[in-house]
């Protein structure tokens, strides 16, 4: 076809196109990701039972809004890395700040603790299926994320994969939080971590064989 | 291109909008500097594909221009993403050339039947609906008038079949080439 003709064609489909439609559109993948996952939580796992006086526990909101805000980044960043030409790295900053805060504040506690109880509270009762769980948790809103990126331009494929396995990796650990009743900083800023990093890293190579358009 | 943003800043917001006019008269003022853009870096021949390519993704991707942003970072990183995806196919075709497969099949010595073991080996991979249309299409020659009358799906279903099977082939072939 001649380019003149395409141009002609394309321009008579110049359906208006609202400002916000691709935010709305990755609000939309990974909301309705996050709720298959939080229905799979509470009939897998189920609420932890002492939910109410945990939520009167600073263990409680630590993991609460470590794995929030590092979502939030995780997303802000995605939403970022669809968008061709778009600059990232206040996002990525913003999106590192959480593990940078929990990681201190868990250096912090064992160095403070007594040596022989280091081991336990890095180890906790859950450590050989916290990470686990979490990946399968986070694997509804990945799917979620990556149906919305799909319809997105993401010039760096395997890096925007990578972004939205982290996102989804903490929305899963978010999720999590409400069955876990782990309370130490170390084993959350270490398990809790490698969970979502593993999903960021499924991510990295979903997204150089999915993510190109 | 610089000094044209916010000419073409200002079409882009109002193509959004769905003003078919600005939208063509912003897709002509960029149809010149994008072929030139490919001109430079892959010669006459192969810039009006990747043009034509652009302008495409252009059209289906333009949800994701975010108005607050310089409308021509935008572009290039577009028209930068599409030159890199073809220099990519290109390696992939001079590794292992899946459009000739017809030419390879007609000749007759022993590579040719490896050959053809191969492509039935990666026509396997795919569902059999595509699998048949690529085998209509790119092995047998029909043309998509053809295809489309044999398999009964409109011919714009038959060409998006094809070239859907097609990447997904070129895919699995990327895999395990070095």
């Amino acid at each position: 076809m001649k380019t003149d003709a395409l141009i002609e064609r394309l321009s008579e489909r110049a359906e208006p196109v609202r400002a916000h439609a691709l935010t709305r559109a990755l609000g939309i993948g990974t909301g309705a990701g996050a709720l298959v996952s939080f229905a799979a939580m509470m009939l897998w796992l189920g609420p932890r039972p002492d939910l109410m006086q945990a939520m009167g526990t600073g263990a409680y909101w630590m993991k609460f809004f470590y794995t929030l805000l590092f979502a939030l980044g995780g997303l802000w960043t995605l939403e970022r890395l669809s968008r061709p030409g778009a600059r990232t790295r206040t996002q990525m900053t913003l999106e590192a700040l959480p593990f940078a805060a929990i990681a201190l504040w868990a250096l912090l506690r064992l160095a403070m603790a007594p040596a022989e109880t280091r081991m336990p509270m890095m180890m906790g009762h859950s450590a050989d299926v916290c990470p686990w769980r979490i990946i399968l948790l986070a694997l509804p809103v990945f799917a979620g994320a990556l149906w919305s990126l799909r319809r997105f331009a993401p010039t760096r494929p395997a890096l925007a994969g990578a972004a939205a396995g982290l996102a989804a990796g903490a929305l899963g650990a978010f999720i999590y939080a409400f069955h876990c009743n782990e309370s130490a900083a170390a084993f959350v800023a270490l398990w809790y971590t490698f969970g979502i990093v593993c999903v960021g890293a499924i991510g990295a190579v979903a997204g150089r064989f999915l993510l190109r358009w | 291109m610089s000094e044209a943003e916010p000419r073409l800043k200002a079409l882009m917001a109002a193509a959004l909008d769905g003003d078919a006019g600005a939208y063509r008269a912003l897709l002509s003022a960029l149809t010149p500097h994008l072929r030139a853009y490919f001109a430079r870096r892959l010669g006459h021949a192969d810039a009006e594909d990747l043009v034509q390519e652009t302008l495409i993704a252009i059209h289906t991707k333009r949800a994701t221009y975010d108005r607050t942003l310089p409308f021509t970072a935008w572009l290039h990183a577009i028209a930068r993403y599409k030159l890199i995806d073809h220099f990519r196919r290109a390696r992939l075709r001079r590794t292992l050339p899946i459009e000739d497969a017809h030419s390879v099949l007609a000749e007759e010595d022993c590579e040719s039947a490896s050959a053809r073991r191969d492509v039935e080996k990666l026509l396997a991979a795919l569902p059999r609906n595509k699998r048949e249309l690529v085998r209509q299409v790119k092995i047998e020659g029909l043309s998509t008038a053809e295809a489309s009358r044999a398999s009964g799906i409109s011919q714009s279903a038959v060409k998006v079949g094809v070239h859907r099977a097609l990447k997904t082939l070129s895919a699995m072939v990327g895999k395990r080439a070095p």
